[in-house]
């Protein structure tokens, strides 16, 4: 089995209005894929399905063989995601966030401790283990949800927006260190800055209205369409329709 | 047993933040010393009012915040992502509402206790008995914390608050703490038992005077029942959420 992700015509509908419009694509095992879109082009929801944390309204995706629809749990048990907002028990420690994802993934104390340690060193947080998530800067707050989802050492990661509102240093920073999990697992990242995707991904979508208007390489999205940039590329496929 | 990792946080993320612990605490406490002390220097003050009466109210009028915390907490996890990440771990539902509801055991019987406790210095008699009625607010308490997280679970965390407020003013007025519902009689009195709150100050009452289990017994099932239907639709308005 080569694909990690295999999505076959998945569809969410919200009352009339379609946000993500089935979609097929596959994202081999080990990837760096992108979903580049502007904002409300369906790249959460998108997100959401895949995790099980929607149901879709037609088609199915199968992640390493499960598919979300007939085994979320099975399917759930591979993931782990960082949502575009951040998402960490204020009242908690650095490390007590950590342990406590650990933990829910299934890892006993111990286990939790070492593997907490180990993300802290690895993500820089040592210095700040010991205080509570809601004192950390928006930028530490980011880095510490990237961990919480590093930390079950999931097949596949999320990461929806992570360098969103952040400023030009901690974004460099950020992109620092998810530029070292490439090739050891699979990611899929979605952004709006187009510089991100260009900078990390080995793959990029891009999601306009709900649908995914090209996928490729960076090389093959400006062969297609004939442009020197991504941004030239990005403005001649997300350009024409105004729903 | 991946819910006591989750309870483990709510229980820290409960006790971090004990504005609201002390204030559902301690509120009860200071209305049971005020009436207690009205009582005694205000001649020809109702019955419900001696100590033995009205102690029972209060045990259950400070378990009715209980509602309040664990909807605040249920509904905040919801206005931040925080829950939303946790619906992407392989949790089940029923670990949510177990992790949810542990920690807040261990605080229903401290509540208990300090109301008792205190009572004891407003003379009421030490026994066995008190600790019997400990244990028979155990449903009560598992009532409020089912109350808290279906309101947690269908309402934000703006709107929880006030709506626990309501909840716990309808648990004092109807529970027969204020005034003697057998005197006022009549379709108040109806609608009252016809709710869980009267039940519970009577379970409470009856057992402290010593009352056996067939005393209390109507009254335990009554308060049970209430917890159960609404604890299952918790878990169904919580299942809705996890899949929005
Ligand atoms: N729960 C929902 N109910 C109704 N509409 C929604 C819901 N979630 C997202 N949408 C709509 O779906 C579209 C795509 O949203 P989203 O996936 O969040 O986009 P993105 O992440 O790319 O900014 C938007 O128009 C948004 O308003
Ligand atoms: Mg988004």
């Amino acid at each position: 089995m080569l694909n990690a992700v295999e999505v076959n015509n998945l569809t969410k509908r919200f009352k009339g209005r379609t946000a993500v419009d089935s979609l097929n694509f596959s994202i081999k095992k080990g990837e760096f894929f992108a979903l580049l879109g502007q904002n409300g082009a369906g790249k959460t929801t998108t997100i959401r399905l895949l995790c099980c944390l929607l149901t879709p309204t037609s088609g199915d995706a199968v992640l390493l063989g499960d598919s979300i629809i007939e085994n979320p749990t099975a399917v759930k048990q591979k993931l782990n995601v960082s949502p575009q907002e951040t998402a960490v028990a204020p009242n908690l420690s650095v490390k007590e966030n950590l342990e406590l994802i650990a933990a829910i993934y299934g890892s006993n104390k111990q286990e939790a401790e070492v593997k907490a340690n180990k993300m802290l060193t690895a993500l820089g947080l040592s210095e700040r283990a010991r205080d509570k998530a809601k004192t950390l800067s928006g930028g530490m707050q980011r880095r510490l949800s990237i961990a919480m989802a590093l930390i079950s050492d999931p097949q596949i990661i999320f990461l929806d927006e992570p360098t969103i509102g952040l400023d030009v240093r901690a974004r460099r920073e950020l992109w620092k260190l998810i530029r070292e999990l490439k090739g050891k697992i699979t990611i899929i990242l979605t952004t709006h800055y187009l510089e991100e995707a260009e900078a990390l991904a080995d793959k990029i979508g891009i999601m306009h209205y709900g649908k995914i208007r090209m996928l490729g390489s960076l090389d093959q999205i400006k062969e297609a369409t004939g442009q020197k940039t991504l941004e030239d590329a990005f403005f001649m496929l997300t350009e024409k329709e105004v729903e | 047993m991946r819910f006591l990792a989750f309870s483990t946080r709510n229980r820290k993320e409960l006790l971090r933040d004990p504005i609201s612990l002390i204030f559902g605490i301690g509120l009860p406490v200071l209305l049971l010393l005020v009436i207690s002390l009205i009582e005694r220097s205000v001649s020809g003050m109702a019955e419900i009012f001696s100590i033995e009466n009205f102690a029972p109210g209060i045990a259950m009028f400070s378990l009715s915040f209980i509602a309040l915390f664990s909807g605040m907490l249920l509904a905040n996890d919801r206005s931040s992502s925080f829950l939303a990440r946790l619906f992407a771990s392989p949790l089940a539902a029923s670990d949510y509402l177990l992790g949810y509801s542990l920690p807040l055991l261990p605080i229903a019987l401290v509540q208990s206790a300090v109301c008792f406790i205190t009572a004891f210095f407003l003379g009421l008699s030490v026994s066995v008995n008190v600790l019997l009625t400990i244990l028979v607010l155990i449903p009560v308490a598992i009532l409020f914390i089912g109350i808290g997280l279906l309101l947690g679970s269908i309402f934000s965390n703006k709107q929880v608050s006030p709506i626990c407020s309501i909840v716990v003013q309808v648990a004092a007025l109807s529970s027969g703490m204020w005034f003697d519902l057998h005197q006022i009689g009549g379709a108040f009195k109806a609608v009252c038992y016809a709710l869980p709150f009267a039940h519970a100050v009577d379970l409470a009452k009856i057992t402290l005077a010593g009352g056996g289990f067939t005393a209390i017994y109507p009254h335990l099932l009554w308060v049970a029942g209430y917890a159960a239907v609404i604890f299952a639709l918790a878990v169904r308005a919580f299942k809705k959420r996890m899949k929005a």
